[in-house]
């Protein structure tokens, strides 16, 4: 690069997070879908070989897709194309670094490649979305570099109370910790089990330092709104879009329910025939073992 | 801003950072793109990032079918700096000598300014420019508390509203 820059900063990193708020990022398979996505107006995709419905009923063990998969996908469309890691495989992040996707998740959708450790953010340039059921996880997930936070929900089921869930106990929290004195924020940082600095700035600010978008079972524009209501900073779908009878209706409704998330008559209209929704698994049907928001810790 | 009524209220327009590509896609979904560009004709419009590529005359890199605001006299070119891995925090010159350090993510660059002032240089290269009622940068002025392109904003709305 060129004198007197530094590249890849935190504040770059989740800089282009910040340009995504209030943006659908929908996950997709093939060229074809990313560029339904895109004139949909997606602000991004997710690259990966199995929707997480897919990788739920198909079973076995989910890894990163190949990489000319995620190339493909990044030649098909301008808007930024995220891929996703498992947990903790370093390796699998380098790859998708030097594929230069735009943004890694490192994903509970996918099996976990170490179930103690997490990948180690802060050596990337390429920056990282995580997912988080809770604030403790999310500020550990911030601790080790990542750049922007999802809630976790529970992918591939179409049900969006586990997402519901998640958003709910981490605004939930932040609001407790704001009203916390300072000489509380040290017991409150050992029971987040996160960095007292990061606990105080979050205390002190009222939200996360970066930013938060819901995913997991958002399978309606209903869903899509009811979470910006809820204060998040935008949407993943997954499954939902590719999953359902009208992909090219559905992914425009849940875009436009996403901006307009607080005026009903814009949602309600969005909502009028797109066909059937994805068909959906209550995750109080799940067994536990087969729960992916326990991923990851 | 997210409707015609909307736009209606303002005396000014700033069009943020995001994605030009879907920053136009919904301009034109939501049936928003005829009256924004009225506006852009005679109102005062900061496009910054996405924004500048919005109201460019001439874009390098955008979508064969995309639709652009327009107005501002420059050619310049989607991503130019490079993806997210190019992305970089730099300095930034004024005219008056003021120099600032913004990001640059994804960021388009002036290749041509034509008949536009130049603001701001960034290695001696154009990065923000002002034509009439048009203002365009290629950088974030907001991430890291910048604030002298909004105050010529601000002289620029107010020159307008005299």
């Amino acid at each position: 690069m060129t004198n007197n820059t530094t590249e890849s900063t935190p504040l770059v990193k989740s800089g282009l997070a910040e340009m995504l708020k209030g943006g659908v990022i929908m996950d997709v398979v093939n060229a074809e879908q990313a560029i339904i996505a895109q004139d949909a107006g997606a602000v991004a995709v997710m690259a990966l070989e199995r929707v997480p419905a897919d990788i739920r009923s198909q079973g076995g063990v989910a890894r990163m897709s190949d990489p000319d998969l995620i190339d493909g996908i990044r030649a098909a469309v301008s808007i930024p194309v995220m891929a996703k890691a498992r947990i903790g495989h370093f390796v699998e992040a380098q790859i998708l670094q030097s594929l230069k996707v735009d943004y890694i998740d490192e994903s509970e959708v996918l099996s976990p490649a170490d179930y103690i450790n997490h990948i180690d953010k802060w050596k990337f340039d390429i920056p990282f979305v995580c997912g988080a059921t809770n604030l403790g996880e999310a500020l550990r997930r911030i601790t080790e570099g990542a750049a922007m936070i999802r809630s976790k929900g529970e992918a591939g089921t179409g049900d969006v109370s586990e997402a519901t869930k998640h958003i709910r106990t981490i605004f939930g929290e932040i609001r407790a910790l704001s009203s916390r004195s300072d000489d509380e924020l040290f017991v409150a940082a050992k029971e987040l089990q996160a960095p007292y600095a990061l606990v105080k700035q979050v205390a002190r600010e009222g939200k996360l330092p970066v930013v938060m978008f819901v995913a997991g079972g958002v399978a309606t524009p209903a869903d899509a709104a009811m979470m910006m209501q809820m204060g998040a900073d935008g949407v993943f779908v997954g499954s939902g879009v590719f999953k359902s009878g009208n992909p090219v209706a559905r992914a425009a409704a849940i875009v436009k329910a996403t901006t307009f998330f607080n005026d009903a008559d814009v949602v309600a209209n969005a909502s009028r025939g797109l066909g059937e929704a994805m068909v959906g698994i209550n995750v109080s049907d799940l067994p536990a073992p087969h729960r992916l928001s326990e991923r990851g810790w | 801003m997210k409707t015609n009524l909307d736009l209606a209220a303002v005396d000014a327009l700033i069009i943020p950072g995001g994605e030009s590509t879907t920053i136009s896609k919904l301009l034109v979904n939501f049936d928003l793109m005829p009256q924004v560009r009225k506006f852009a004709k005679t109102k005062p419009v900061l496009g910054t990032c996405a924004g500048l590529i919005l109201i460019s005359d001439e874009v390098i890199g955008a979508l064969p079918d995309q639709e652009l605001i327009s107005g501002l006299p420059v050619k310049t070119e989607r991503n130019a700096y490079g993806g997210q891995l190019n992305s970089f925090e730099g300095s930034v010159v004024f005219a008056d000598g003021t120099s600032e350090n913004v990001a640059f993510i994804r960021a388009p660059k002036i290749l041509e300014a034509g008949n536009c002032e130049v603001l701001a240089t960034h290695n001696q290269e154009p990065v923000a420019v002002k034509f009439e009622n048009l203002m365009g940068a290629s950088f974030h002025p907001e991430l890291t508390g910048a604030t002298h392109l909004h105050k010529l904003f601000i002289s620029l709305v107010e020159e307008h509203q005299s």
